[in-house]
């Protein structure tokens, strides 16, 4: 699904050439334990915890972090997903797709929520899930989990759990799947 | 980047599915807390009504206000038009006050089409229902109905569910009542036929297009005209609907001597309650509104199908605000100055 995503935006078309493996299977999974213990570590338990997955690429990832915390606390957190396309501020160029459903199955009012995405860059999706999560709801504290922090923010926001600080260039890419983290670039 | 939405075969069967899908989105948009979206913030659009509507006209503004966009209401009896303005001059005033869309209703077939040959691509143009001609968001909006009513969303794990394919095939729906003058008639035979449905006109001779054969042939594609038939007899096929689409009957084609008298046309092509005992078991009804009880359908046939589940004209109507929202959103919601950069740079 991500890669159908980034055929349908622009600059449209281009294949991802990958250059560096920067983490494989195993790393991604140890990256995200580690996450996993940190959430459970700051909010002192799973009460009132609940994780949200940004369409497409945080899915993943999040019901993986969501059978993370069952395996080490033994608590099912509640689980939804998130799609912004409809919140950014570059309405249009982002494909809308039909599979990825925004499903929160559940009352946001006193939760904390864990938003999880593949990867941080400028900042512009997590602004978008911010609005978009206030529509559903008042949660308590809004904490956000990212696999690969990449730098070049254009607005005050921070990571609160990083699998992986990645310094790169703007022209890189970063293509992040439970099977590794790569970087590289798009070529035409 | 602007497109307009004057009928559906325009859309073709692939655009139509691509709306529906689309719809899905906005309904779950509208169970929100708060249902709206910033899609449309800075965006205006016009609705202007040359002829009266209720259902259409809320729909249409609702849609626009739940995608953030400003709302720009024309009504007809209060604008200079009855002071003599010519439609084009209204239309270039409108314009020129700077809006993204303009939905229009008019009475006359093609208004929508000849106002958005003036305003070129500078401005979407929506028809929201033209004379004999076409009504192409109530087409969606009947057929969206009729595909969550027998599809419903599937509801597994979120997130990791496919999504199915908007399709009507294996559906027998017919479609009662004055087919000759309806434009509802018109979109809703497009949007059936292209998502596979089978389509059963019933209506007396005298409420169908001269030689409507030929009618039906020279206006669908080959493969959807193969799946219309045509019948005066309602009883003869009622019992193998799946769905029964009522249309609305209007008292002025009596005075043109079109049908004999109102009671003689429920006789023959009313729902009444002998007819409703002898449903389908799954079959369910439409009917686009407004509703006139006690002609295309008994009153307490309407109050029991509703009761059981199987009358779907408020679902009709819930759904037609997210069509419309889908609608305005595929056409309006681009993209400003600056955005293309911005995107190229955060993948």
């Amino acid at each position: 699904m991500a890669d159908r995503e980034r055929r349908m935006t622009p600059p449209f078309g281009g294949v991802f050439v990958a250059r560096t493996t920067v983490l494989d299977a195993s790393g991604v999974h140890r990256a995200l334990t580690r996450v996993s213990h940190e959430i459970i570590e700051r909010n002192e338990g799973l009460d009132n915890v609940v994780v949200v997955g940004l369409q497409t690429g945080g899915v993943q990832v999040a019901l993986r972090i969501v059978r993370l915390l069952f395996e080490i606390d033994g608590t099912d957190v509640p689980f939804g997903t998130l799609d912004v396309v409809m919140h950014r501020d570059d309405i249009g160029l982002r494909p809308v797709m039909a599979e990825a459903v925004t499903d929160i199955p559940f009352e946001l009012d006193g939760t904390t929520v864990v938003l999880v995405d593949d990867v941080l860059f400028t900042g512009r999706t997590i602004r978008a899930a911010l609005d978009a999560l206030n529509d559903f709801g008042r949660a308590r504290a809004v904490q956000l989990a990212v696999v690969v922090d990449r730098g070049h923010r254009e607005l005050p926001i921070r990571p609160d759990f990083v699998g992986k600080n990645l310094p790169t260039s703007r022209e890189e890419m970063v293509d992040v799947s439970l099977e590794g983290v790569l970087l590289g670039e798009m070529r035409k | 980047m602007s497109g307009h939405l004057l009928t559906l075969d325009e859309l073709g069967a692939a655009g139509i599915s691509e709306m529906l899908l689309l719809t899905d989105r906005f309904v779950e948009v509208g169970q929100r807390p708060i249902p709206r979206v910033p899609a449309l913030r800075g965006r205006t659009v016009a609705s202007m009504f040359f002829e009266e509507s209720t259902r259409t006209r809320l729909a249409f503004e609702t849609a626009a206000k739940r995608l953030s966009a400003d709302v720009m209401t024309f009504s007809a009896s209060s604008s200079s038009l009855s002071k003599g303005e010519s439609l084009r001059d209204t239309v270039e005033t409108i314009e020129a006050m700077g809006v993204d869309a303009m939905v229009v209703r008019h009475r006359s077939s093609g208004v929508p089409a000849q106002i958005a040959g003036w305003v070129g691509d500078r401005v979407s143009v929506l028809n929201g229902g033209d004379g004999w001609h076409a009504h192409p968001t109530q087409g969606l909006q009947d057929a969206y109905t009729l595909w969550r009513h027998f599809a419903p969303v599937p509801h597994g794990q979120p997130g990791t569910e496919a999504a199915d394919e908007p399709s009507l095939a294996g559906l027998r729906i017919g479609i009662v009542g004055d087919i000759a003058h309806s434009r509802v008639a018109r979109s809703d035979i497009e949007a059936y036929t292209a998502l596979g449905a089978s389509v059963v006109l019933v209506a007396p001779p005298t409420l169908l297009p001269v030689r409507p054969g030929e009618w039906i042939d020279g206006w669908l594609p080959a493969d959807a005209a193969k799946r219309v038939e045509i019948t005066h007899d309602f009883d003869d096929v009622l019992g193998d609907l799946d769905v029964v689409g009522l249309l609305r009957c209007q008292r002025e084609r009596m005075t043109d001597g079109l049908i004999g008298s109102i009671a003689e046309y429920v006789a023959s092509y009313g729902l009444t309650f002998e007819r409703s005992m002898r449903l389908g078991p799954r079959a369910v009804v439409t009917h686009p509104g407004p509703m006139n009880r006690g002609i295309e359908i008994a009153g307490d046939t309407a109050v029991d199908l509703e009761a059981e589940g199987r009358l779907l004209v408020t679902r009709q109507v819930a759904h037609g605000v997210a069509v419309r929202m889908a609608a305005l959103f595929h056409l309006v919601g681009a993209v400003g100055p600056g955005a293309v950069q911005e995107a190229e740079n955060d993948v």
